[in-house]
Order: C-alpha cells, then structure tokens, then sequence
C-alpha cells in the first residue's frame, strides 16, 4: 500500500517537474515552423528557468510581503493539484470523493495571490491585467463546473480518479459521446484562458496595455520570475492531463507505455495550441466574455444531454 | 442550565452598570465588558457540556402567560448557532474597548454598550426558546435592540435613514412571524413548539409562506434585503460584525428550525429556497463588487452568503421530499457550518475593516492604499478573512461550500428526475466564488496594496493590541475549521440527526470521511507554501528594494494614477449591468485640448432604489391625489359625504 503510493508519487512528480516545461517549448518551436523561422530549440524553457535561477531580484519600493507570495502560491498549488489528477492510465497518489472540488479552488487560490501580487505593484498596468484575469476566470469556472457535473453523471463517482477512469472509452462509443465531444471543447478553451494562450491573451504581445497575464508579472525578476514561469508550464500540464485524457481515454496497465502514450497526447496537444496560434489572431476583450458565455451554453448542452 | 441562564441573563444586562459610571471615565466600559465575556463563557460551557455529554438540556417553569410554559431547550442545532454567536460578542466586546471608547464617544457610548448587550442575550434566548411566545420576545427585543444599535450616530442623517429602513423591514417581518405562530400554534394545539416531523401536512403552506417572510427578511434573502446594506454600512463595526455575522443568522435559524416540524416537506418548499439562495448569491456578489464603501461592500456579501446558506438549506429539504438521506446531511451540514463560518470571517472582515476606517477616517475604498506597510497586522487579519470568505483553502469557507457542492452533485445519482435540475446549484456555486473572489482581491488590494491614495492613508497607524487580539482569535477559528474540519463534524452530525429525525445510524459515519483527506491536504498545502516561501525569502533578503515600479516607460507615477476599486471592478459591473444599472456621471473628455474632468459611478440597490422607492412615491402620490379631490376645502362637498354616509348607513341597516 504505501509502497505502491510512494511509487505513483514518484512517477507523478517526475513527470510532471520534468516534463512540464518541455511543452512551452513545443508550442514556441511549432509557430517557428509555421513562420517560417528555425525558432528557439525545444529546450529553451529549460535553459531560461536556470537562468533565471542563478539570477538576483529587483524590488520595487512599493511592494510587500504579498509581491513575494504570488510566486510562491503560483508554485505550490499546481504542484499539490498535480496530485489528485490522473495522467493519463496513471490514477492519481490522493483521490477521495469530491475531490474536483478541491482541484478548482487550489486553482482560484493561486490566482487570487497572483492578482493581488499584481496589484501589490501599484502600477495601473497590472492592476488592468489582474482585474481582466479575475473576470475571465470567473466567467470560465462555471464551464468547468458543468464539464464535471457531465463527467460525473458518466462516471457515477464524484473522485478525479472516477471521473477520468477506465468507463471513458465505452462512453465515447455510447450516446454520451455527443456529450463527450462538446465537453472536450469546453474543457479546451479553459485551459487556453486559464493559461492565458491566443485567442484569448497573447504572451508575446508586445505592448503592456492589451496583455493579461504577462502584464500581472511585469515587476517580478529573478527567481521569484522563475518561479512563475515554471508554475505557469506546471499548471499547463495539469490542465492539459485532463484534455488529454479525455481525449485519449485508452490505457494499457502497464505505467510506462501508459506514461508514454500521456506524454504522446500532451506534445500532440501542444503541437495543436502551436497551431492555433499560429492561424488566429488574439480575440477583442470584449468578444472574450461573450466567446467564454458561448463555451458555457455549449457545457449546458452537454449536461442537458446527459440528464434527458 | 444554570449557566445558558446565567449567560443569557449576564450579557443581556452587561451594559446596564455602565449606566451609573461618570460619563467620561471609562470603568462602565470595563464592567461591561467583564460581563459579557463572563456570559459567554458561562453560555458556553452550557453548550460544551451540552455536545459532551450528548444529551439535549431543557428547562421549563409555569409563567403566567396563558398557553405555555416558560421552556428553553437546547439541542445540537442551536448549538451550531450559539458557538459562532459566543465567539463573536465576546471578541466584538472587546474590541469596542478601544474602538469605541467612552471617553471618544461620551454621547452614545453608554447605548451603544446597553443595546449591544440587550441584542446578544435576546438571540442567545431566541436560539434556545421551545415556545412561541419567548421566541417572539427574544425576537422583538433583538430587533429593537438592533435599531438602536444601528441608529448609534443618530446625528447624521443617513444613519436615521438606514434605521427606519430597518425597523420598517424587521417589523413586516415580525408582523408575519405573528402571524405564523398563531397558526402554528392552531395547527398543533400549543404555542410551545412541536417535537420534530410531527405536524400534518395540511395546511402548511400559509405558515411556511409567512416563515420565509418574516425569516427571509431579517436572514436578507435576495428581494427582502433592502435594510440589510444601509444598516450594516451605518452601525459602528463590531455592531456591524455582531449584526451581520449573527443576528442575520436568526432568520435562517428560524427556518430551519420552522422546516423541522413537517413530517412531509413539499417539493416547492426546497425548490423555493434553493433558488432564492442562488439569486440572492449572484446578485448580492454581483452589488458587492460595484460598491466602493468598504462597509456596504461587506453587507453585500453578507447577502451572497447567506443565499449560500439558503442554498444548502433548500438542498436539505429537496433531500427530505426525495428521501435521499446523504442528500439532507451534506445540505444540512453544509447549511449550518456556512453559518458558523461565515459568522466568524464575516465579524473578522468588518473589525479589520473597522480598524482600517478607525485609522483613516474614511470608509470610501479608493481612499485607501498602500495600507499593509502601515497596518501590517491588520491587513494579515484582512486577507485571512478574504481568502476565507472566497472559500479558498486551507480556510473554513472551503469546508462548507465543499459540503454544498457535494450535495449539489447527488441528484447525479439518481436516475432522471425533475431533482435532476438541482445540480445546476453547483455551477452557480462556482459563479458565486468566482465573483467573490474578483471582489476581494478588490477590496484587499486596492485597500492594502499599492500607494496611499490620500494623506490620511500615508499618515494611518495600526491598531491597538486589544483590537488586533480579537481579530486573531477569530482568525485563528477560521484556520482551525479549515485545517481540523473533522473536529466540528460530530456537531453537525448531532444538528442533522436532530433536524432530519432519523437516528444517527442512517447518517453512515463516512458521509464526512473525505473531510480527513480534505484537511491532509490543506496541511500539504500550508508546508508546501511555508518551504517556499522561506526559501524564496532568504534567497531574496538581500535584494535592493529601494526602486520604483517599472511604468512602462513612464518616469513620474503619482499614486492617484493608480487603478481604482470602480476601475477593478468596472469590467464585471458592465457584464452584470442587465441587473446592477450603474449610473455613470460625466467622464467626457472633449475637444483637442480638454480641460478637466470628473468621474463618478454609483450603483444603487436593485430592489430598494430601483423598486420600493418609485413604488412607495407613486402610491404616496395618488394618495396625495385622492386626498386632494376628496379634502378639497368646500363645505358643498362635506356637506355631500355627510348624507352620502347616512344614506349607505341606512341601506346597510335596512338590508
């Protein structure tokens, strides 16, 4: 028992610490290609985390205590998310009933102290970006409510580990895979807000003003940027484990070809962000709210779908 | 029971000594507040001993009030609401010492002291009252006592105006709870209240009407909470934590309490209540986040949160019209521990608030800033009680809207059923904290955060120990509730027995067993955060901080071109506008070369302003009318209704 749990912890850890950022780099190296250019190597994540690592910090008289937490929170949480979601075949090391609950709130927390680190600042830049991140985010959390609601009427559980379990593959050949596909969509366009992707924030724009979450984390350097950068590729991964799984419901047993065929699913996936964001252009903010509206009458479908 | 007695008769009476002190010297001050403690405490050991032994205590003695007998009787679901009461007088008490001083307030510092202990031992007896007649006495003596504690700064005109609100309000409500009782006690033969399911059915729906009445209007569900902002917004800030952490509790308690005498609940009756709850959640957020006076702001989420409450309730009661036992315990559980949750970080949210306004002189949010550099221990309070109240863990508001939303995913289970719809409670759950969280890092960050935004701001000092020690207490049974849930779960679990009437065995014990790996988690979650933290601290402890925020080029930032709480909160308010109605004033800049210009943005409340007041004009207006025509000074006409009445008189005799 603990044995098994201190194995599945392992593979999960290291998985998710070492794999993480090599995503960013897949989607950097994919709109390369698609521009034409030769791009930055696929590592380049890697490489700027220890960069930034051995760098020093820079304060702005202003800021607080709280500056410093954001970083912190923006770490922690997904690291403790990453425990209670399965990737791929591998269930997750902590699993009890309700425990999706958990998994969103974690994620609110981290975005309330990356807010008010944001805010900490007194720049009226950031104080843009946290109050767009705020009310974006509020408007994706009822999607991701309706998503579990569907997965759960699916599943008959109420744990991540059920959720996601073996019956998804069955369910995509039986009726609810109408509903299946439409929450797969949902589930998509939250985790691009939530990572703040195109179409809806560009982390490559170059002016302060239209940025979302960059602009949140202009003041911070060093380390404590590091931190933040390596949080947001962690959050990624968590995110994306449940797209990928939902999309690839197979699983073999074995932990390796199952940890294989996740990895598999989630370069593929972030080949296909790469793409779309290569081939679309950021939203207007305010087509944001009404784009975010429409993905939440889509989850409604879905559920109504599966209550009939 | 001697001591709930003692402790009802202690706090009630904790002011009356002050009365005879000198009017500038501060030793009534202290006997009250060695009073109310002492009441506490006793009415809390009253409880403890009540949940140790697990056996309910009653008390009951004849009166010379025809009906009844004089009975107390107190079980595991007062005692939900009796904890957070105890804890919140006590630590308001003693944070009026400094916040209120006699010597400051030698005019209304003796009343305020009297009515505050008046109100917290009529809720104390109202919590405990097993008849009719003592629950309408705790619950007159409360209103009125709240009346005057709202109306404490009787001098300025808008304080007087919010009182007359309230007691308008809180006497409709009584008026119906009369109303109530007398056919309660028709229907069950006694003013005392009857034992749990036993009342038939038939002809409940008028009490329970008149119940969600006169409950609903003290509790502040969505369209009866027009007293609740102004009120709140007016009393000094313990009385608002004490008013808005407890007394708007009562009302729930009064429908729990009232749902527990059917044997049968209607399926309208939780539908009812469920969507109540969740109107009263979206919209009161909704408000809160257009709000830019920090006080009114929190009373507006006292609304959001008891439609939370209100949510859990209704699910509890559509689980006893299905007979869905797990449903009725995590509703029920969820229900009663929002109630203690929300009394505790709601009271911590308005004294840190109060000793924000203490220090600044002001209540408008945009006049704050930068206020963490100089009330550090403050603006901790602060945050502790926002990230409890937005139910982010590790803190208790996690617990119990962790409990709600299991209980919203039950119907899942069941095969399609109009019950199906009940799920939908979940997603507007997440609205709820999504919105909630917006407005309080709001509220946080714009207070606290950045650079003053006045002169008071820049000169403010922190509170003193007496003020801060109350606020930490509180903190402290926020982070307990959330780090220790299964320490409160054998009183919620008594509370659900004794509301749903089945014996603890049909509760099987692991409804709440995912609770001991929900806490694991917050402590993972606390060890992970402290790591970091310290690590991120020593490795930056040497870093320069002597440098301004990068301004995107721009060399001289003022703090006045900082964002402001209505620029925060603009974005939302403009998505909800279809309710809110913002009116905007000026903010037009025109010409090549304008001149300056002024903003303003106000939100009035959509039930009280945008309704009641047109309404209540117009019907004053067509009075105004009739009178006129029918009053028009001519003797002719007087003359007319004189015979005119004779001869109706006449027909009606004859007839």
């Amino acid at each position: 028992m603990i044995g098994s749990l201190a194995l599945s912890l392992t593979i999960h850890l290291a998985l998710l610490l070492l794999f993480a950022p090599l995503l960013q780099g897949v989607i950097t190296k994919t709109k390369a290609l698609f521009a034409g250019r030769v791009g930055a190597p696929l590592l380049q994540p890697y490489y700027d985390l220890a960069r930034l690592m051995r760098k020093g910090f820079v304060f702005s008289r202003t800021t607080t205590w709280v500056f410093q937490a954001g970083p912190v929170v923006g770490l922690a949480v997904p690291l403790l998310a990453s425990l209670l979601i399965p990737f791929g075949g591998l269930a997750a090391p902590i699993s009890f009933e309700g425990d999706f609950i958990l998994f969103v709130y974690l994620f609110a927390l981290s975005r309330f102290f990356t807010a008010t680190a944001a805010l900490d600042t007194g720049s009226s830049f950031e104080g843009m970006g946290a109050a767009r991140e705020v009310t974006f985010s509020c408007l994706a959390e009822p999607t991701m409510l309706f998503t579990l609601l569907v997965l759960a009427r699916l599943s008959g559980g109420l744990s991540l580990n059920t959720l996601f379990g073996k019956h998804l593959l069955d369910a995509w050949h039986s009726e609810a895979g109408t509903s299946l596909g439409l929450i797969l969509v949902c589930l998509f366009v939250v985790l691009l807000v939530e990572n703040s992707r195109i179409p809806f924030d560009d982390p490559n724009t170059h002016l302060e003003l239209t940025m979302i979450h960059e602009v949140m984390v202009l003041d911070h350097s060093g380390p404590a940027f590091g931190m933040i950068l390596y949080g947001a590729s962690l959050k990624m991964m968590v995110l994306g484990a449940i797209v990928v799984r939902l999309a690839l419901p197979w699983q073999t047993g074995w932990w390796l070809s199952d940890a294989l065929l996740f990895m598999a699913g989630l370069i593929a996936m972030a080949v296909f962000i790469g793409v779309i964001e290569s081939i679309m252009a950021r939203l207007r903010l305010p087509r944001v709210p009404q784009m975010l509206i429409g993905t939440s009458l889509l989850s409604i479908f879905a559920l109504v779908l599966v209550l009939r | 029971m001697i001591w709930l007695v003692g402790g009802i008769l202690l706090t009630a009476l904790s002011g009356v000594p002050g009365l005879f002190f000198q009017r500038h010297g501060d030793g009534g001050e202290r006997v009250a507040c060695l009073l109310t403690l002492a009441g506490t405490a006793s009415g809390l050991i009253a409880v403890v001993s009540t949940l140790c032994s697990g056996h309910n205590i009653n008390l009951d003695l004849i009166w010379s009030i025809p009906g009844a007998t004089l009975a107390l009787h107190l079980d595991p679901i007062a005692a939900a609401f009796l904890l957070p009461l105890f804890l919140v007088v006590a630590t308001g008490s003693v944070y009026g010492l400094r916040y209120w001083p006699q010597r400051e307030h030698p005019g209304n510092g003796r009343k305020l002291r009297l009515f505050y202990g008046l109100i917290s031992g009529a809720m104390i007896l109202l919590l405990t009252a097993r008849n009719g007649v003592l629950f309408l006495i705790g619950w007159e003596t409360m209103a009125l006592a709240g009346f005057f504690l709202i109306t404490t700064e009787d001098h300025k005109k808008e304080v007087n105006r919010a009182g007359y609100i309230y007691i308008i309000a809180t006497h409709t409500g009584t008026l119906a709870l009369f109303a109530m009782f007398a056919l309660l006690g028709h229907t069950s033969g006694s003013l005392m209240f009857p034992d749990i399911q036993t009342l038939p059915i038939a002809g409940s729906t008028l009490i329970f009407l008149l119940g969600l009445l006169g409950f609903g209007m003290k509790a502040g569900l969505m369209p009866l909470h027009i007293w609740l902002p102004g009120a709140h917004a007016s009393a000094p800030s313990h009385a608002s934590a004490l008013l808005s952490g407890v007394m708007i509790k009562t009302g729930i308690y009064g429908l729990v309490r009232l749902t527990s005498f059917f044997a049968e609940i209607p399926v309208w009756w939780g539908w009812t209540i469920l969507l109540l709850g969740a109107i009263s959640g979206i919209m009161g957020v909704a408000l809160a986040l257009a709000q830019h006076d920090i006080k009114r702001l929190l009373a507006y989420h006292s609304v959001e949160n008891i439609g939370i409450i209100a949510m859990g309730l209704g699910l509890a009661l559509l689980g006893r019209s299905y007979h869905l036992p797990l449903l009725v315990s995590l509703g029920l559980a969820g229900c009663l521990l929002h109630v203690i949750n929300h009394g505790l970080f709601k009271s911590l949210l308005f004294l840190s608030a109060g000793s924000v306004i203490h220090a600044v002189g002001s209540r408008e949010i945009d006049h704050f800033g930068g206020l963490l550099k100089r009330q550090p221990w403050t603006g901790v309070m602060f945050l502790g009680g926002a990230v409890a109240i937005c139910a982010l863990p590790p803190f208790n508001g996690f617990i119990s809207e962790w409990l709600i939303y299991l209980a919203a995913f039950q119907p899942l289970k069941q095969a399609a059923s109009t019950l199906g719809m009940a799920v939908l409670a979940a997603p507007a759950l997440a609205l709820i904290g999504g919105l909630a969280l917006a407005c309080f890092v709001k509220v946080f960050g714009i207070t606290f955060l950045g650079e003053p935004r006045c002169n008071a701001a820049a000169h403010a000092h922190e509170a003193s120990a007496l003020m801060l020690i109350p606020m930490a207490t509180l903190l402290a049974a926020c982070a307990w509730i959330g780090l220790l849930p299964t320490t409160i779960m054998p009183l919620l679990r008594g509370a659900v027995a004794g509301w749903s009437g089945s014996s603890a065995t049909t509760l099987a014990v692991d409804t709440f067993a995912p609770l001991g790996w929900v806490s694991m988690a917050g402590w993972l979650l606390l060890s992970l955060l402290i790591v970091l933290g310290l690590w991120l601290h020593r490795r930056s402890h040497n870093a320069p901080r002597n440098i301004g925020t990068w301004g995107c080029g721009y060399r001289f930032p003022a703090p006045r071109m900082q964002y402001t709480a209505s620029s925060f909160g603009d974005f939302l308010v403009q998505l909800f506008n279809f309710g809110l109605k913002s009116e905007r004033h000026g903010g037009k800049v025109s010409g090549l070369f304008p001149s300056g210009a002024h903003f303003s943005s106000h939100t009035p409340d959509a039930v009280l302003d945008r309704m009641l007041f047109p309404l209540f004009r117009g019907s004053a207006w067509c009075c105004r009318y009739l009178r006129s025509r029918i009053q028009n000074g001519e003797i002719a006409f007087y003359l007319l209704y004189v015979v005119l009445t004779i001869i109706a008189l006449l027909t009606l005799f004859t007839l």
